[in-house]
């Protein structure tokens, strides 16, 4: 899901990359009054797990791979913002050192993976775990769910970004400048496997480290974080 | 062993477990992600190079692209996936130092202001 240099526009970037201004100068707002200062270490835990977990990559037999990111996981854990901030670092050392994902992308590849896929992912959860114990099944689940939602979300907005170019940007014979694909092939393609593979790998995932980490008492949770007390 | 250390220690297993990664997909025969691929590989599929694409897809050379450096993939997986788990080490100190640094330049300047 890390658009690499090239197959968007430079308009396309400039809007995304001037959409996720605003939405870091909130995120760095909303952490300065959320977060504790012991809470720190962990959100660096968190995002050294959202670089490696990316890592991993996961192939469909003779087709393409896919990956999990661990947004969710973050945002469940110390809130959506402090996850955009995680993501967005891990997203940028990405693109900077190892080619994984554009630097004219990096705009778009934050809004999907550092922005609508925490944001999914923790207000699913909410409404799944509403009203369920800390430590329950029910919250578990809903952390899955809610990881599930938010990497399926983030990849449809990748097909939607895709599938937009050829559309928008052409030549007088129709040949597509940036990304070759439309949105009728982008966009189910993108979702598709997500829904039906990679979805499940990032589910499974957040469930089992919620699980681990549910019952630690050591400041590692933003207040509220169950699904009844908040 | 503090819960802190507990999680070092997972991040730790998996940049050594990282090469699997780069081994599965091998194993069966998956090519780059969807949207991922490099400009031969567009001509190939579409039929034609995109030109903006052509343009802006060498807009940055990154000194360890695809998690790997010149020379190491060709020597073997041994190779690869050292240089696999090297750049998993190199990527997980930057990030969460990064991290760290913003984190605590943030949560500061709240204590300054006397919330406690």
């Amino acid at each position: 899901m890390h658009i690499p240099d090239g197959y968007l526009s430079p308009a396309a970037c400039g809007v995304f990359g001037l959409a996720m201004v605003p939405v870091w100068a909130t995120a760095s707002r909303v952490v300065k009054k959320t977060l504790k200062v012991r809470q720190v270490p962990f959100l660096a835990v968190g995002a050294a797990f959202s670089f490696v977990i990316m890592m991993f990559n996961l192939p469909i037999p003779g087709g393409t791979t896919g990956h999990a990111t661990g947004g969710v996981l973050i945002a469940i854990l110390l809130g959506p913002w402090a996850a955009c901030i995680a993501v967005t670092v891990a997203l940028v050392i990405q693109a900077l050192l190892f080619g994984d994902g554009g630097i004219t992308a990096i705009g778009a590849n934050c809004f999907n993976m550092a922005f609508v896929l925490p944001f999914t992912g923790f207000y699913i959860y909410k409404l799944v775990g509403a009203g369920s114990a800390a430590g329950s099944l029910r919250q578990v689940i809903a952390a899955g769910i809610g990881a599930y939602a938010g990497l399926c979300a983030a990849a449809a907005c990748a097909g939607i970004e895709f599938g937009l170019q050829p559309l928008l940007f052409h030549t007088a014979n129709g040949q597509a400048l940036y990304c070759p694909y439309g949105l009728n092939i982008a966009v189910p393609v993108m979702a598709g496997e997500h829904l039906l593979i990679f979805g499940w790998f990032e589910a499974v995932v957040t469930a089992l480290v919620v699980k681990y980490l549910i019952h630690t008492q050591s400041g590692l949770w933003i207040e509220g974080h169950t699904g009844g007390s908040a | 062993m503090t819960l802190n250390r507990k999680l070092w220690l997972g991040i730790g297993v998996l940049a050594i477990l990282s090469p699997l990664g780069l081994i599965l997909p091998e194993y069966f025969k998956a090519g780059a992600a969807w949207g991922e691929w490099s400009p031969d590989e567009i001509q190939r599929m579409a039929g034609y190079l995109p030109s903006g694409l052509a343009r802006l897809s060498a807009f940055w050379q990154a000194p360890a692209a695809d998690y790997s450096w010149a020379g190491w993939p060709e020597k073997g997986l041994l190779y690869a996936g050292g240089a696999y788990i090297l750049s998993a080490v190199a990527g997980i100190v930057l990030t969460a130092g990064i991290v760290f640094i913003i984190g605590r330049l943030l949560v500061r300047k709240t204590e300054k202001t006397g919330t406690h």
